[in-house]
């Protein structure tokens, strides 16, 4: 006997061909879920009475997890991915490391085996820690239909909490990154209730790369999670620190820029306050340590 | 809702199974084949009592359908010992008392297992870091870690 109900029912399938996801999305409309690694699905479904008739399992599609790296060309990971496996990879770690820090924060390392890069920007929590590192490295969305793929900024596909701009006929299919800009040095800052293996209350990441045609001669980007309805760049920021000569007072005004634009809600992890706050301090501890090691 | 037959090599013997499509892996294990040294704690990815190993790495086996396994790999905490002679890293977790009421040891086992196989040699903060998704409410961990460590001397995971 099951000790607790566990998952309702539902039919898996696991997709062969993207012509056979178009086929099974047409046909089933909301009553059919994709799945990846599922630790956001299963979750998310468990001990209710129901839930998607059918799980399509599509992380066994061709290509899906596949890593292609190239100097000149940047970085294309397929959706299904691991968090494990974007963190063991060694061109990953050396010219997206924010990719790989954020990866280590996610959950723990056997969740990490199924967790993957697809599901977790899929999911479209505020929270996902991966984001941040994907607003920064400038990540493009590769979505496919039956009319072909189309390419969308990541930061054009979060809509709201659990919200995306996936046409009914759609999935994802790879993400992709462009070559990182020269010299870039970058860092994910994630605040949780514990140090290790606990949900973001806040995390920035951040990435800071010299630009002589900045009167600062560094250019800056910040993607922050957790604080509003969806993960967001700070552009209004970025630019302030581009056009001044950097100083301490420089980066704390930035800093407080940041925690002005930052709209948490309280929830049970923190206050809105607190959160707005670390926003502040998260940023204001990044850009030094950056722009120290840059200097 | 229709079953599928799948086949699963737990422990190194293939095991042919009718399962539903919501049986997770866990209770494959532990309802199918009466494999009941894999713990059910929290079925939520929290507690890592339920850690077995896919393809030799740890998974928490309540978050994996059984259905998409078919043909793969699994060991679990009663695939460790071989002939009764217990795995460096048991004897090590029986010598220094890492075990209290014994819930978690089978997840730490197994993930500790994986650690030693990918990283002989770790420090306390490695094990820090592989442990964070088991969860012990007896020990205080710090005897789980002195058995990784003593273990990790001691020829690890044979
Ligand atoms: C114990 C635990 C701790 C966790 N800790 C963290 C944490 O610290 N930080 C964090 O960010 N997350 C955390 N998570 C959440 C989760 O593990 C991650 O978001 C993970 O990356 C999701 O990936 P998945 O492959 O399991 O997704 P799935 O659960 O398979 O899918 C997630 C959603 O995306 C949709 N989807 C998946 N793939 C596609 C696709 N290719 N195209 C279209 N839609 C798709 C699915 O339909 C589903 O709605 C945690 C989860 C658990 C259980
Ligand atoms: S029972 Fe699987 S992690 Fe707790
Ligand atoms: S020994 Fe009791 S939970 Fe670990």
């Amino acid at each position: 006997m099951l000790a607790r109900p566990g998952l309702p029912d539902f039919e898996y399938l696991k997709a062969e061909s993207p012509q056979e996801v178009f086929n099974l999305l047409k046909d089933k409309g909301p009553d059919l879920k994709l799945m990846m690694g599922g630790t956001d699905l299963f979750v998310q479904m468990r001990d209710r009475d129901s839930g998607p008739g059918t799980l399509l399992d599509i992380k066994g599609l061709p290509g899906m997890q596949e890593i292609e790296f190239g100097k000149t060309v940047g970085l294309t990971l397929g959706a299904a991915v691991t968090l494990n496996q974007i963190s063991a990879h060694k061109d990953i770690r050396k010219y997206y490391p924010v990719l790989c820090q954020a990866a280590d924060t996610v959950g723990n390392y056997q969740l990490r085996n199924r967790a993957t890069l697809g599901g977790n920007i899929c999911n479209a929590s505020p929270s996902a820690d991966m984001a941040p590192a994907l607003l920064i490295y400038d990540a493009e969305l590769i979505l496919e239909s039956p009319g072909g793929e189309r390419q969308l900024p990541v930061a054009e596909f979060w809509v709201g909490p659990g919200k995306i701009a996936l046409k009914e006929d759609e999935y994802l299919k790879a993400i992709h990154f462009p070559p990182p800009p020269e010299g870039a040095v970058g860092q994910y800052y994630k605040l949780g209730r514990s140090k290790m293996g606990d949900l973001a209350i806040v995390g920035v990441g951040m990435l800071g790369y010299p630009d002589p045609e900045t009167p600062a001669g560094l250019r800056f980007k910040i993607g922050i999670n957790s604080t509003a309805p969806t993960p967001y760049r700070v552009p209004a920021v970025e630019d302030y620190l581009a056009q001044h000569s950097l100083s301490d007072d420089v980066l704390s005004q930035a800093a407080e820029d940041a925690m002005d634009i930052s709209a948490p809600i309280e929830d049970i992890r923190a206050t809105a306050l607190y959160q707005k706050k670390m926003v502040r301090n998260l940023t204001k501890k990044g850009l030094k340590e950056i722009w120290g090691s840059l200097k | 809702m229709e079953n599928h037959a799948i086949t699963l090599i737990v422990n190194g013997q293939e095991e042919a199974l009718l399962v539903p499509s919501n049986m997770t892996l866990l209770h494959a294990l532990r309802d199918g084949l009466g494999l009941t040294g894999t713990k059910n704690g929290c079925e939520a990815g929290e507690c890592g009592a339920c850690t077995v190993l896919v393809d030799g790495e740890p998974v928490n086996s309540c978050l994996v359908l059984a259905v998409e396994l078919d043909g793969r790999e699994i060991t679990t905490i009663e695939g460790l010992s071989s002939n009764g002679k217990l795995t460096p890293l048991q004897q090590a977790f029986a010598d220094l008392n890492a075990v209290q009421c014994g819930y978690c040891t089978p997840g730490m086992l197994m993930a500790g297992t994986a650690l030693l196989r990918r990283n002989p040699n770790p420090t306390v903060e490695d094990i820090q870091k592989a442990l964070v998704g088991n969860l012990c409410r007896c020990t205080g961990y710090q005897r789980i870690i002195d058995a990784i460590m003593e273990a990790s001397r001691n020829g690890g995971t044979r």
